[in-house]
């Protein structure tokens, strides 16, 4: 009897994989989103998604070579983890998308970014600021600033505000923090002379004590901190430096840009300097200023604080990324797309957007906000000539 | 390095070593009395940090303590009842086997209802006051944990010594079949012993989260495994033995962050546990103990 079941089940589950195949219509073209729902980058990499998605419902079609195709999203999570990031890309290659949107994170980016490369799909990154995510790689492109120009972007505003003596702080094998505290220190260095970047400590991930490190620094009197992390991470260090009575500025890279931050660390957070990609108050192009209203609304349904971290508004781009090559392309084979990519340029939300030779966007201009009164307050511009 | 700041990091290792005792007693407990290893121990320690985000969320803290400190019995207890008494009589392995499928149970049902996102751990007030003696700075909980845990080890010790369930408990942990014959309640005794070990576990968890701030699904199994290891360092079975297993992994962890080389901090506690079972399988305290709880 328990063999009768089990072979109907086998059958059952036969049926459903076959008529689901049959099912798939003709006018449909799949984009993959690779982002980390789960793991230290969760939170960002579904705030990402969130304006991949609204991007989706604001451009649900697009019309090659006569015919309309409706574009699906099919989402992976690559949990955080070099490991599961190959697993997840290998699950888009083999679902066949046209091209791939993400992620969050720069070092599941570059592990993937072979496999994208191998299966000759073109991957746009979002937010990931590691070189080395596009750096020779023909079929990653992104719509980010790098960390070169980030490291040297925080470090000229600390100079710039006095500061002689700076504490690094980074994550252990974590590409984009890493990476990021060593072009800033690179840049610090040179613009303060050597010795000026006092402490260079490291933490290993999911590490929620920072008392230690701390202590050492703290010892050392900086008058910044730089410590590029994720959001996880980021509360932590910033109380616990606090209650250890350090009162250095901490700063910090894109990735902080998010109000769980400043719910997380209070008041601690008052006074807190970070690079971003955008601003909502200062809309850049025609398309950022729909978005703003549009995204807004769509956060409040999604149950999300009505505050566009840039984050989606680089999820949204990306998005719009891909759809502008295939629309130029006017195909929708993977290889195509990715030739029209290199040529691309369309204004987005974080502005005029095209690519360079690496396949990196040419951006050179980033916005910096302090935490102030619990939120994230514009103060300037940086623009930094190459 | 000054005197202040290495009177910091002590500190902070103190701290943390006392968080890591009190984790430790609930592996040693039973162990020494069903001679188990009890994998889930850890995961208890993680509902307890999600049971304290939900209750802050409706009750200030004074009831909130209470509820997380039963809760986390009831859950230690039910498991013990669920999953481990039925193979009373099977063999350890079983058992133990069992105590790991209840820790990833734990830990995706986690992940499950909670997501694997990260939750804000509540701040309870007087916890994180923060103090200051002179360059000295730390919050009111760090002073807290050590303290707290020496007395409740005191109290521990002293109902196991002199009370009638503490001589029912040692006479469990010396002969399970003699003590049965004799008439002493297996049953009533084991869970006794899982309800002291959550309750501890519950503490450690509030003095943890409270220093740390954040509880996700997979926040209790390192801290688990390190307590672990304290208890086997200390001589499992050995109460003062598990106390003192976790301020040395507490103090040891912390210096070796502070002098630079936090890349080996987790290195160092598991490199600790096989130099200790090469060179002394029974732990420290492990030979001389009369008593096994």
């Amino acid at each position: 009897m328990k063999k009768i079941i089990s072979l109907f089940l086998l059958m059952v589950v036969f049926t459903a994989m076959l008529t689901s195949v049959a099912f798939a219509a003709d006018e449909e073209i799949t984009i993959g989103v690779f982002e980390p729902f789960t793991g230290e980058n969760g939170g960002g990499g579904f705030q990402e998604v969130l304006g991949v998605r609204y991007a989706n419902e604001i451009y649900p079609t697009i019309e090659v070579g006569g015919t309309t195709y409706k574009i699906n999203l099919f989402e992976v999570d690559n949990k955080s983890d070099k490991t599961e990031a190959v697993t997840a890309a290998q699950s888009l290659v083999s679902k066949g998308v046209v091209a791939v949107v993400g992620s969050y994170g720069s070092g599941v980016s570059i592990a993937a970014g072979e496999i994208f490369a191998e299966a000759q799909i073109p991957a746009m990154g979002a937010s990931c600021t590691n070189p080395q995510v596009t750096f020779g790689n023909d079929y990653y492109f992104r719509v980010a600033f790098l960390d070169p120009f980030q490291g040297t972007v925080m470090a000229n505003y600390a100079i710039q505000n006095g500061a002689t003596k700076a504490a690094v702080i980074t994550q252990l094998g974590d590409d984009y923090s890493s990476g990021l505290g060593s072009f800033f220190v690179t840049a610090f260095t040179k613009l303060a002379g050597e010795g000026a970047v006092v402490a260079q400590e490291q933490f290993q991930t999911n590490q929620t004590d920072f008392k230690a490190i701390l202590t050492n620094i703290k010892a050392l009197e900086p008058d910044v901190i730089f410590a590029p992390s994720s959001i996880v991470t980021a509360p932590l260090l910033i109380k616990q430096a606090r209650e250890l009575g350090i009162t250095a500025t901490i700063m910090g890279g894109d990735t902080w840009e998010n109000v769980t931050i400043i719910e997380n660390a209070g008041a601690d957070s008052e006074g807190v300097v970070l690079s971003t990609f955008f601003d909502e108050a200062e809309p850049a192009t025609a398309e950022a200023e729909s978005f703003v209203t549009g995204f807004k609304e769509y956060l409040v349904a999604n149950n999300q604080p009505d505050v566009i971290p840039a984050v989606s508004a680089l999820g949204y781009d990306a998005y719009l990324a891909v759809l502008t090559a295939i629309k130029n392309a006017d195909s929708v084979d993977p290889n195509a797309i990715r030739d029209a990519l290199v040529t691309t340029e369309f204004d987005g939300v974080t502005g005029h957007i095209s690519f360079d030779e690496n396949g990196d966007a040419d951006k050179n201009m980033a916005f910096i906000k302090v935490v102030e009164g619990g939120q994230f307050k514009f103060l300037q511009t940086v623009t930094i000539a190459e | 390095m000054s005197l202040v700041t290495i009177l910091q990091h002590l500190l902070t290792g103190v701290s943390l070593g006392g968080a890591y005792a009190l984790i430790a007693i609930g592996y040693t407990m039973v162990y020494g009395i069903l001679r188990l290893i009890n994998f889930a121990h850890g995961e208890i320690f993680m509902i307890a940090g999600y049971l304290m985000v939900f209750s802050m969320a409706s009750f200030p803290w004074y009831i909130a303590i209470p509820i997380v400190l039963i809760g986390t019995v009831v859950i230690g207890v039910v498991i013990e009842r669920v999953a481990y008494k039925p193979l009373r009589s099977a063999p350890r392995m079983s058992v133990m086997i069992s105590a790991i499928g209840v820790s990833y149970l734990l830990q995706n049902l986690a992940t499950y209802l909670f997501t694997g996102l990260p939750r804000g751990y509540p701040e309870i007030p007087f916890l994180k006051k923060i103090f200051q003696f002179g360059s000295l700075s730390a919050s009111f909980v760090t002073f807290l944990t050590p303290v707290l845990t020496i007395l409740l080890v005191i109290l521990l010790l002293y109902i196991i010594n002199n009370t009638k369930i503490g001589m029912a408990m040692r006479a469990v942990a010396k002969d399970y079949e003699t003590a049965e014959i004799m008439g002493i309640q297996i049953n009533s005794v084991v869970s006794i012993t899982f309800a002291i070990g959550s309750l501890l576990a519950g503490v450690g968890s509030i003095l943890y989260f409270t220093d740390r701030m954040s509880v996700n699904p997979f926040s209790g199994s390192l801290p688990g495994l390190k307590c672990f290891v304290a208890a086997v360092l200390g001589g499992i079975g050995s109460i003062p033995g598990a106390v003192v297993g976790g301020f040395i992994l507490g103090l040891g962890e912390t210096f070796l962050v502070a002098l630079g080389y936090s890349t080996f901090s987790d290195a160092f506690t598991f490199g600790l546990l096989i130099v200790m079972l090469l060179v002394r399988p029974t732990g420290l305290f492990g030979e001389k103990a009369t008593e096994k709880v």
